[in-house]
């Protein structure tokens, strides 16, 4: 399979960027990482908009950087959402629409103009200028201006940051039907774990200036000697399948690595493939399946390994789930009472379970 | 109310009085120094936009040493007296000056004293007031806009052409209201580079000059009232424009 190339090597002032990864040309990839960790910077470089002391990118085939080549920004075939969606005051939506469509030779668009305006449902704003535009409308004009574009590589930057959390959430199921209704791959710089589970596949983790670690978004999140594990809201998202529908307890039964779980009814045709977080304080742990409980999703696990979380009364227990990893949050008091140990099998009762997708 | 008759020693008074021969004096006014300011300033606004508006750019946009020392340079006929400016263009244009001999050797003579020379003279008093607008027009656009339009494959020339001129238009149309109004009030530098020829290089300031000179009021009454009309309309003109263009700004994302 063809993958992303990258590594750059950049100094402003006291900041280094000094990254190399590479990634697949498919999903979503987040790169994820306080501010301040160079994810714009980065994101700039692969755009060409910053020059880079030294630098290689390439996409499949395609070399954008290499050496003493740079491939001037208006020749990388890719599309760039700012922050701040940076829509062009002068133009009306239709004309910031076409402002790329039209340098794109017609044989060449993969998207066209009437699915891009009915994906990001801006039909109704063409005629109007991006001052009488909402912050979460702007954006939407922004990632179509993008698209249409027929982009190798979609870059979004923050895309949400600057957006309030009515108008989010109104983009998130946009962002959703991108990744699932094109094959463009999309590089997507988030520093809210919260988007970052709903939306990628796969997550570079950044810190000053440097990668942390890459690799598939469920990994990185349960590795346990990695931040994100622990951080409050710590978590796994397992990918699944819809398998059946219950109409009388309004249940939907979906099928993942090593078991099954129940979520409210969602009307999803059968074998949709979804995607469910599992809070990892609201997975708890039993030594037996059978005991009478209120809850209905229990899996039997396998211990991976047992460790302090930063709350002193608490660990982290990294569990194995038919080859998915779950995280799970009890008491250090728990794991002594229950005798808890690696390897060990159990039981994983979990509370509840959110359908990202 | 009574009226009282003027003292005819009082030159004041009288110059008042002669404001009733308006038009009288009208109907006999030389209009060629008119025309000519008009034609000066026509010509002298459109070469300063050509020239400022890539300067601009270039200030506004490139990271480069010799910046701050073009950006002064640009900005001494803000602060030089005219009669210096006028000087240096007189030994810089004539007969002696290097680009009096370079004018001269092409056989073009020398440009002082010519209406071309005045066009020169012209673009470098007036440039600092072409240069602002558009280079504050530009900063203001900033970067953004023109990095969104790269990103949507539009080569370097067609984002100058169809983001950043678009987007400074009401900078450069400050720099066209200002550098024709000021080229239309000069006054020291010309009559230094041009003198007086009718026809040639006697503008509409020089005329008032002369004819305040020669004691003539009331001639130099309607030409100086004319000025000052035009020149009150062209700032209210100015001012309506930016009070627009702020009411239009886009609110802030």
């Amino acid at each position: 399979m063809s993958s992303i190339n990258a590594s750059f090597r950049l100094t402003r002032q006291s900041f280094v960027l000094d990254v190399a990864f590479n990634i697949p040309t498919r999903g979503v990839t987040a790169l994820f990482g306080s501010s301040g960790s160079g994810k714009t910077t980065l994101l700039r470089c692969i755009a060409g908009l910053e020059k880079p002391d030294q630098g290689y990118f390439a996409i499949g085939d395609h070399v954008w950087q290499k050496g003493q080549f740079s491939l001037p920004t208006h020749q990388r075939a890719l599309g760039y959402v700012f922050q701040d969606s940076n829509l062009f005051s002068h133009l009306t939506v239709e004309k910031n629409l076409h402002y790329g469509l039209k340098r794109i030779a017609p044989s060449a668009r993969k998207i066209l103009y009437d699915d891009a305006i009915r994906l990001l449902g801006i039909h109704q704003l063409t005629d109007r200028y991006p001052a009488e535009l909402s912050g979460g409308q702007r954006q939407r004009v922004a990632i179509a201006r993008a698209l249409l574009t027929s982009p190798d590589l979609l870059l979004m930057d923050e895309p949400l940051a600057s957006l309030d959390i009515k108008s989010r959430s109104e983009i998130l199921p946009y962002l959703e039907k991108l990744h699932l209704e094109l094959k463009i791959p999309i590089i997507y710089v988030s520093h809210s774990p919260d988007e970052v589970v709903r939306i990628a596949d796969h997550m570079v983790l950044m810190d000053h200036g440097k990668v942390l670690e890459e690799g598939p978004i469920n990994e990185l999140l349960t590795r346990t000697d990695l931040p994100l594990a622990h951080l409050d809201e710590s978590c796994a998202v397992v990918e699944g399948v819809v398998k059946e529908h219950d109409s009388h307890y309004h249940l939907t039964y979906l099928d993942i690595k090593g078991g099954q779980v129940a979520v409210s009814f969602r009307d999803l045709p059968i074998g949709h493939r979804v995607r469910v977080r599992i809070l990892a304080r609201d997975v708890s742990l039993a030594l037996q399946p059978g005991q009478k409980s209120s809850i209905t999703n229990v899996f039997p696990v396998r211990i991976e390994s047992i460790i302090p979380a930063s709350d002193p009364a608490k660990v982290l227990v990294k569990l194995d789930m038919g080859g998915e990893h779950l995280l799970s949050q009890i008491t250090h008091r728990s794991v002594d009472i229950l005798n808890l140990e690696v390897d060990q099998t159990i039981y994983a009762q979990v509370k509840s379970v959110a359908l990202m997708r | 109310m009574g009226y009282t008759p003027p003292d005819i020693n009082d030159s004041t008074l009288e110059s008042i009085l002669s404001l009733t021969e308006i038009p009288i004096i009208l109907g006999s006014l030389d209009t060629a120094p008119i025309w000519l300011s008009v034609k000066l300033a026509t010509v002298t606004t459109v070469l300063l936009l050509l020239i400022a508006t890539p300067v601009a750019w270039w200030l506004a946009f490139a990271h480069h040493r010799v910046k701050s020392v073009i950006t002064a340079v640009s900005m001494l006929p803000l602060v030089l007296p005219p009669s210096v400016l006028g000087f240096y263009m007189l030994l810089l244009l004539g007969t002696n000056g290097p680009l009096g001999r370079l004018t001269a050797e092409l056989g073009l003579g020398t440009l002082a004293f010519t209406f071309p020379g005045l066009v020169i003279a012209s673009i470098i008093y007036s440039f600092p007031f072409a240069l602002q607008p558009i280079l504050n027009a530009f900063e203001a656009i900033g970067r953004a806009p023109l990095e969104a339009a790269a990103t949507l494959r539009a080569s370097p020339l067609a984002r100058f052409f169809t983001i950043a001129i678009p987007l400074a238009k009401p900078g450069l149309l400050s720099a066209v209201v200002m550098g024709f109004a000021h080229t239309m009030g000069e006054f020291g530098v010309i009559l230094m580079i041009g003198g007086s020829i009718p026809g040639e290089t006697k503008v509409l300031s020089v005329a008032i000059y002369e004819q305040v000179e020669a004691l003539q009021y009331s001639e130099a009454h309607v030409l100086s009232g004319g000025m000052l009309v035009f020149s009150f309309v062209v700032l209210w003109l100015l001012h309506q424009l930016n009070s627009r263009r702020n009411a239009m700004k886009p609110v802030s994302n």
